[in-house]
């Protein structure tokens, strides 16, 4: 589904992927760990089509397809999706209406009517209630003044609704208590299917107790340096990434 | 000949149909002579540094209407709130229309300002009211030396008035180039409430030219909701002159919604004269082409324990021109005020200009002030989440510009006006709702 091949990307001059190499097939849910400032997010926003990201050099193929020079709505129109580490707030704008808009502009594109108001409505209330999402929080406007968690929470909704082939989470866990952390992870596995696919990033393993991934890749200095089965992830939990740090100056 | 001494030289054809030596003929006399010795406000002065007339003064207009024009509803119906029941006060051409109209006298006077000031009940009213909140600057003078039509509305103590009430000014271009000068004078008494819709709109590409005054005054405990909707031609300009004097416990608002004219110029001036007042300016302001908006505004708190809260919003786009002036004097006497002011801009294309200028004057030493002024480009940020969701961009740029404007309308307290604005804010923006508002 998503092919990355020796991927390099930054900003201006500055290189800050320096040459990634991921595959991730339909049904599979990958990890990405690494340290601050390792390029987890710039990798999130280089997939996703953030402007100020220029690839210099590698592929980034999405079944098959080229989509570096991609807008990122027309990424989006593929099938991608990005749960943000930090969901920007949209005063003025209510989740519904957000929702109801994005829906239709990705119908829009591929050549669909709007989406009828009462199978929208059926829709949200159905992902809703997946969510735990209470029906006030909906007109509420987007972000405004929302917690960590349902910010976070709202991000997952988002992807109920508009049902991606890979969906990225970004940090999705940080700013999460447990109980809102196991509806989250929860919601994430009910849409999961041997159709879709996921790439979990985060710092800890502790998501990956709920999002059970398939693999788990170490990111350090814009390059994956490990990669692992979920065991990975439990290793780094315990020892850090000091011991990796030294196998890569070691290699 | 130009503007100015046609209407000197009009306003002595004017008075020859006055009384002789009426207290009203007196400040006639006295306001074109106010207009003659200052003139049309050029740009050497502080408060018109931006904003120039000299566009205006070119044309030969047309100053008393020659005839009655008609139009019918069906061709002007949308201009009204026609979705609800509304008193409706309706002019054309500067001249008041009663098959439009829907007036009142049962209890309350939705009228005409002709009649109050020619019939002698009224008398002792336009004595007490009549230019006693109106400055004497050079435009409300000109106003007040021709003032003849306009809407006159009192609202007696304790009556809370069951439906909005529509001033709707039309001109049809039938007689080329007009200049109108309504003078509107609304007496709101003690505990009554009212909620006011102002527009001027042209129904032609003749240019029109509006020198508008208005007068309000809240008494005590009285609740005073003023929606000016400037959505005019290309060719049609307005000078809004409003003066709102407030009693004591008094709270009014005022929202502007400016979309589109040539050039309009709004000096909207809120006097506190009891303890305990509030007074809201809002404003949402979106321009294209060469269009020119100006808000000049004052608050002038003189009494203690008073709140006012100004929040203006604007997008400027192609080359237009947007001047924000807000001005908040604070006397010595007005301690424990509070004030706020808030002035947001967005500059979408490159060769649109905002001039924002707040300007805070505290004698008072125990208060609270304070304004916030931005100009600025879309956050990238934003435009990228709506664009990651599958958004495009030139949607995604509209809904953060509707998003941007939308806040001022929480205010709006007639469902049927929000709704009304939002489509229209929607339409200027471009933005195509995937949503009803």
């Amino acid at each position: 589904m998503l092919e990355i091949k020796d991927l390099h990307a930054g900003v201006a001059d500055k290189d800050i992927l320096k040459g990634i190499n991921i595959s991730v097939k339909a049904g599979e849910v990958h990890a990405i760990m690494g340290p601050n400032g390792s390029g987890k997010s710039t990798l999130a926003s280089v997939i996703t089509g953030k402007e100020e990201f220029e690839v210099t050099k590698g592929e980034l193929l999405f079944e098959g397809e080229d989509i570096s020079e991609l807008d990122p709505e027309e990424r989006a129109h593929k099938g991608l999706f990005l749960s943000f580490q930090y969901p920007v707030e949209i005063p003025g704008v209510s989740v519904t209406n957000f929702i109801k808009t994005a829906i239709n502009e990705n119908r829009k594109a591929k050549g669909l009517e709007d989406m009828p108001a009462s199978e929208m409505l059926k829709m949200i209330k159905e992902k809703a209630d997946l969510l735990e999402i209470d029906r006030k929080f909906l007109s509420r406007s987007l972000n405004e003044s929302f917690s960590g968690g349902e910010k976070k929470r709202n991000e997952i909704f988002q992807m109920a609704m508009l049902e991606p082939k890979l969906a990225i989470l970004d940090e999705t866990d940080s700013g999460l208590d447990i109980d809102a952390l196991k509806i989250v992870a929860n919601g994430v596995n009910k849409l999961k299917s041997k159709d879709n696919a996921v790439i979990v990033i985060t710092h800890y393993q502790r998501l990956l107790d709920y999002i059970v991934p398939d693999y788990v890749h170490v990111l350090l200095n814009g390059k994956i340096v490990k990669s692992g089965t979920k065991e990975l992830a439990y290793e780094l939990e315990e020892r850090g990434y000091d011991w990796i740090k030294e196998e890569v100056k070691l290699a | 000949m130009g503007l100015k001494d046609k209407l000197l030289s009009s306003y002595i054809a004017l008075e020859d149909h006055l009384e002789d030596d009426s207290p009203l003929h007196e400040l006639r006399s006295k306001a074109i002579k106010t207009f003659e010795a200052k003139g049309f406000p050029t740009k050497k002065e502080e408060a018109w540094k931006y904003t120039s007339l000299n566009s205006l003064l070119k044309t030969d207009y047309s100053i008393f209407p020659k005839q009655e024009n008609a139009i019918e509803f069906k061709d002007v119906k949308k201009y009204f709130l026609h979705e609800i029941d509304t008193y409706k006060i309706v002019f054309i051409d500067g001249v008041y229309n009663s098959f439009l109209s829907e007036t009142t006298h049962d209890k309350l006077d939705v009228c005409l300002l002709s009649s109050a000031l020619n019939k002698s009940k009224y008398k002792p009213i336009i004595e007490a009211y009549f230019n006693k909140v109106a400055k004497d600057d050079s435009l409300t003078s000109l106003n007040t030396a021709f003032a003849k039509e306009g809407a006159y509305i009192r609202i007696p103590k304790n009556k809370e008035v069951e439906k909005p009430i529509e001033i709707l000014n039309f001109s049809t271009g039938n007689e080329g180039a007009v200049l109108l000068q309504p003078r509107n004078l609304i007496v709101v008494e003690e505990n009554a409430h009212v909620q006011i819709i102002e527009r001027h709109q042209s129904l032609s590409e003749n240019a029109v030219f509006t020198n508008s005054v208005t007068e309000i005054f809240a008494e005590k405990r009285a609740y005073v909701d003023f929606y000016k909707i400037q959505n005019d031609g290309p060719s049609a300009s307005l000078i809004d002159n409003t003066y709102i004097s407030q009693d004591r416990d008094s709270n009014c608002k005022v929202h502007t919604f400016a979309f589109g004219g040539k050039l309009i110029r709004n000096n909207l001036n809120f006097y506190q004269n009891g303890e305990h007042c509030d007074s809201t300016l809002k404003g949402i302001t979106i321009l294209e082409n060469k269009q020119h908006v100006d808000h000049n505004t004052l608050v002038h708190h003189i009494a203690p324990n008073c709140e006012s809260h100004q929040d203006y919003k604007g997008i400027f786009g192609d080359a237009s021109t947007g001047v924000f002036n807000g001005k908040i004097v604070v006397e010595k006497d007005a301690q424990k005020t509070d004030a706020f002011q808030q002035n947001n801009n967005i500059l979408v294309d490159d060769k649109a200009t905002i001039n924002a200028k707040p300007q805070l004057e505290i004698f008072a030493d125990d208060v609270k002030c304070s304004h916030g002024c931005t100009i600025g480009q879309l956050d990238e940020e934003a435009l990228f989440y709506l664009r990651s969701r599958g958004i495009a961009k030139k949607e995604a740029r509209a809904l953060l510009m509707y998003a941007f404007a939308n806040t001022v309308l929480e205010s709006v307290k007639i469902p049927e006006l929000k709704g009304r604005i939002n489509k229209l804010i929607a339409k200027k923006i471009g933005v195509n709702l995937g949503f009803n508002v």
